[in-house]
């Protein structure tokens, strides 16, 4: 039985105002509706065949044509197809990883779209959507970051979650003195690296550092940067984390930690269901908040957001805001985002968070436990190529953290001549 | 015969000859080996971290059934026979004619042409990348099995000119002066002369250039992107990406697309490897 | 009269001139191909070498620019660097072709089995190899560190480790082009005369003399095309660096065939005029060799 999570009490008052269905008020709706979607693992693609379906049922003169490409080809694949052929929705990701789009104009302006309640419904995640004052597109999820840990080996040792950074080495050590890595990690597609970047950088400096950092103002070279790759060296030097992680995707670091040979995992909350399929459940596996290391910064999380766009070549795009108005409703919202479903955050407001302990803890987080901010994730918050260059560092840091200068000085060369 | 024939050693270098050979082959082959006894495997097997034991059961019908009847990847092996086919007899057409053309014929700029041909078919892909991918792109091509099929059928023409122009020059020209005395049209000669001579080479170059274009992986993902137009070399990377870590499954993948070229091997390996090795004997 | 006359003038014009079109219109669509598909393309590469373009918008000219940061670029070295051990040890499937060749040179029952099976790694996509290879390597399960475990070494995490990587995908490629150069050399040595093997034997030429005075020398077109095949296939190398590593650890395994999509098209790279900067630099190396290749065919040519 489900309990309705409900954001607060004031926005429920708000809402029952709200039309039941976004999607049964609209005005008709003819022609193809044609959708690309990188929603591939399994789960994902299961709720977005539902929502053409659903999309496609409540429409009786629409066809909604549903193409899903693999998530990682996606990723290169969104600049040929927007130019070449484009769809009339395409998934994409928030923050500046929608630039070079919305600079080539390939994304169509949707303010329109976010007019009126939406606005105030999508509030906290408007500004993810938001490039030279105007919206983009539409986020569809989020999801919180944090470290997903082995409950049963921490009871084992007799450890407590970590509350700061002393606490959080004391812990690695007890795991490590036991013959137990205290991370599992796969940098083989270097951005599992960026998200102990962002966590350490975001605890040792704080959010507006971390956000003038990868928005290319302050030089890599800073003695302030310096201190988060020293504060990250105590934890290689330590051995903290699993040996080969070069030759691993984030999948193929999964089985240490279900066979108990790592203690803990950095990650996004998509990694409880592989989790939970692997044999962990509730009672092995739980979740804490990347603890504090410098007490005087606001803890700030990682978040990262999904998103819905329009390209501007799109043939059907009444259909295409229809369909965008309807996955940011509040009920669809709830239904996909749900447990059985995606199993993340819905962006809605008057939507319900499901109960499953992960989400209702990350939900907690990330509402009241994160008042420095909520970022998106390197590779969204930095330009592409930026990411690319640091997080390989990143990778190359955590083998090589004698080469920290050389990779240092790297990243400021790139910096100088990317933010140009 | 070199080296000496193994008859003429003694029995026992005879017998430790025979017996060295399969060992030596099973050497060889053990890294597809060990990916067809993982295709065979039980998903448990690998939670287990029982890699390399005896199988805990034999699942070779479940897991090539997974890959037939719930992947795309049936629709990936279509898209490459539908890109394999076309392009093979393009190619094979085109050069059919420009290896006429420069074998038979002697006049200014033939040897430039064949040179440029022979010089076209050695360049980096990465160097015809951007440009061509723009073509496909202003053409209405990307993401259509057209727009890679032509790119092939234009690249390959490279190569079989080479192959097929030195295999006219070894067919014996008095059969064509001949012709010319009677006044048969030239075009007569090349489809009533020449080309019949020339059945051979069609059928090792054929064999040759469909394995090639099979094993494409480049431009595959340069010019396609989906499960409606890409062959499956591509397709492998997205179908492993969806069942990440069950290698059960991966490798009953790989063995699938790695399969029909291996066939047209074996049925056609005298053409084959005459198409291969033209030009390794004198 | 003039439609009396004007049929037998214009089929004697063709007759006359017969032999002198036709090839040209034997060649015309090959041509017209070729020129758009791969002539052409290389001259607008070296045009968009010269400007900034994200694939997107519009490109800007920006001169020589390109190719002053690859001068200053680390990664371009590393690639380069890579591409020249590429280079020097895919030569290695050469020798040990040959080796198989000789091994395989034999008439016992069954040997036709033995060269098509020891031949067929070359059938199989590049694609398939460095997903076999990559099992193979694999540090947790990988059958190289059960063996290695054997001899108590190991575990080597062979494509996560910046000193071992390249050679560890060269022996993937390896595996493949030595069945190519086997069977070149199995073909070749079919052919050797035995006339002068006899020969060779009453000067009591044995084992490597043999070898090296009397049949190595008639391998020589054989030895060509392998050296041909492998040159190429050691430039061309994308496939299994893609497939394997993803140019990684840190960018250690990359090559410039590899680091050219990685600028241009690859999940952070916008940059085609960059990339089209090393497509170049990858193309002038080719050409040291595809010029090597035509003179030797030249040479040839002229022969006859």
């Amino acid at each position: 039985m489900k309990v309705a999570h409900l954001l607060s009490a004031t926005l429920l008052a708000g809402m029952a105002a709200l039309p039941a269905s976004a999607g049964s008020h609209e005005e008709k709706l003819s022609g193809t509706l044609k959708i690309f979607s990188d929603m591939s693992n399994p789960a994902p693609r299961a709720v977005m065949e539902g929502l053409a379906q659903d999309f496609d049922a409540m429409h009786d003169d629409l066809t909604v044509e549903l193409t899903i490409i693999d998530r990682e080809a996606y990723k290169t694949q969104i600049r040929n197809f927007l130019s070449a052929n484009p769809p009339d929705v395409a998934n994409w990701y928030a923050g500046n990883r929608m630039r070079p789009y919305v600079d080539a104009g390939l994304f169509m302006d949707v303010s329109d779209v976010w007019e009126g309640t939406l606005s105030e419904e999508l509030a906290s995640t408007k500004g993810a959507m938001t490039l030279d004052g105007k919206q983009w597109g539409v986020p569809y999820t989020y999801y919180q970051w944090g470290v997903y840990y082995r409950k049963d080996l921490y009871e084992q040792y007799g450890l407590e979650e970590p509350t700061d950074w002393e606490s959080f080495k004391g812990n690695c050590q007890t795991l490590l003195d036991n013959g137990v890595k205290c991370f599992t990690i796969g940098t083989k597609f270097l951005w599992t690296a960026a998200g102990w970047f962002d966590y350490l950088n975001m605890r040792t400096n704080g959010f507006d550092f971390h956000m003038a950092l990868t928005g290319g103002e302050v030089e890599w070279t800073d003695e302030r940067v310096r201190q988060t790759f020293a504060n990250w060296r105590e934890l290689i030097d330590m051995g903290a984390y699993i040996d080969n992680h070069t030759a691993y995707s984030w999948q193929e670091a999964l089985p240490f930690m279900a066979n108990g040979e790592a203690g803990a995992y950095l990650m996004g909350n998509f990694a409880v269901a592989p989790l939970r399929e692997a044999g962990l459940d509730d009672d092995k596996l739980d979740y804490y908040q990347f603890p504090a290391i410098n007490g005087d910064v606001a803890l700030a999380e990682d978040a990262p957001t999904d998103t819905f766009h329009i390209p501007s070549g799109a043939e059907n795009p009444e259909a295409a805001k229809a369909f965008l108005k309807y996955v940011t409703s509040a009920d669809v919202q709830t239904k996909i985002n749900a447990g059985d479903a995606l199993g993340q955050l819905p962006v809605n407001s008057g939507s319900s968070v499901d109960d499953d302990k992960f989400l209702k803890e990350g939900f907690e987080v990330l509402s009241s436990n994160s008042s420095g901010g909520v970022a998106q994730f390197f590779d969204r918050d930095a330009p592409a190529e930026m990411a690319k260059v640091a997080m390989e560092g990143f990778q190359r840091f955590m083998v090589q953290p004698d080469s920290l200068d050389q990779i240092l000085d790297n990243l400021e060369r790139a910096r100088q001549r990317i933010y140009q | 015969m070199f080296p000496t024939p193994i008859e003429k050693a003694s029995p026992t270098a005879r017998i430790a000859y025979k017996s060295v050979l399969p060992i030596a082959l099973i050497l060889w082959l053990l890294p597809l080996i060990a990916v067809a006894v993982f295709s065979i495997r039980p998903a448990e097997d690998f939670t287990n971290a029982n890699y390399w034991g005896i199988p805990s059961s034999f699942e070779g019908f479940k897991n090539y059934g997974a890959v037939f009847f719930q992947s795309d990847m049936p629709r990936y092996m279509m898209n490459s026979v539908l890109i394999t086919v076309p392009t093979v007899l393009g190619a094979v057409a085109l050069s059919a004619m420009t290896g006429f053309a420069l074998g038979v014929y002697r006049f200014n700029g033939n040897l430039l042409i064949f040179f440029m041909f022979v010089a076209g078919n050695f360049v980096p892909f990465q160097i015809l990348m951007v440009p061509v991918r723009d073509l496909t792109l202003d053409l209405g091509l990307y993401n259509t099995k057209r727009g890679l099929i032509l790119f092939h059928i234009a690249f390959q023409t490279g190569f079989c000119t080479l192959f097929m122009r030195n295999f006219i020059r070894q067919l014996p020209g008095e059969l064509i002066e001949a012709a010319r005395v009677e006044g048969v049209a030239e075009w007569r000669i090349f489809w009533y002369i020449v080309l019949p001579l020339m059945k051979p080479a069609l059928a090792a170059l054929a064999v040759l250039i469909f394995t090639f274009i099979w094993n494409d992986y480049f431009w595959a993902v340069v010019l396609t992107q989906g499960p409606e137009s890409q062959p499956v070399t591509a397709g492998i990377t997205s179908f492993n990406a969806q069942y990440r870590a069950a290698y059960h499954l991966m490798s009953a993948g790989s063995i699938v697309a790695a399969l029909p070229p291996v066939l047209m091997f074996f049925l056609m390996q005298r053409h084959f490897i005459a198409g291969l090795t033209l030009g390794a004997v004198k | 009269m003039s439609q009396m006359t004007a049929p037998p003038a214009r089929r004697s014009w063709w007759r006359r001139n017969q032999i002198a079109i036709t090839p040209w219109l034997f060649l015309a669509p090959g041509i017209l191909f070729f020129a758009v598909y791969v002539i052409l393309p290389i001259f607008q590469s070296i045009g968009i070498s010269t400007t900034q373009w994200d694939g997107l918008g519009e490109p800007v000219s920006v001169g020589l620019r390109n190719y002053e940061e690859l001068y200053y670029d680390p990664a371009f070295y590393v690639s380069l660097r890579n591409n020249l051990i590429w280079l020097v040890l895919y030569l290695l499937a050469i020798p040990a072709g040959l080796f198989i060749a000789l091994f395989l040179n034999q008439t016992v029952t069954g040997i036709r089995i033995y060269k098509s099976l020891f031949f067929f790694p070359f059938v199989i996509s590049q694609v398939v190899v460095g997903l076999v290879f990559t099992w193979f390597y694999d540090p947790a399960f990988g059958l190289l560190n059960v063996m290695l475990g054997w001899f108590g070494a190991g575990p080597v995490n062979v494509l996560g480790d910046p000193n071992y990587v390249t050679y560890g995908i060269i022996a993937a490629g390896l595996w493949p082009q030595t069945a190519y150069c086997m069977i070149l050399y199995l073909t070749g040595l079919n052919a050797v005369n035995p006339e002068l093997i006899e020969a060779g034997r009453l000067d009591n030429a044995k084992g490597w003399r043999m070898l090296w005075h009397v049949v190595l020398p008639q391998l020589k077109p054989a030895t060509f095309i392998a050296f041909v095949v492998t040159i190429i296939g050691a430039l061309r190398s994308f496939d299994l660096i893609s497939i394997m590593t993803n140019g990684g650890p840190f960018g250690e395994s990359r090559v410039l065939s590899f680091y050219m999509f990685e600028v241009a098209l690859s999940e952070y790279g916008f940059r085609m005029g960059y990339g089209a900067a090393i497509a170049v630099v990858l193309f002038l190396i080719m050409l040291c060799f595809i010029s090597y290749f035509l003179w030797s065919m030249y040479r040839e040519e002229r022969q006859r």
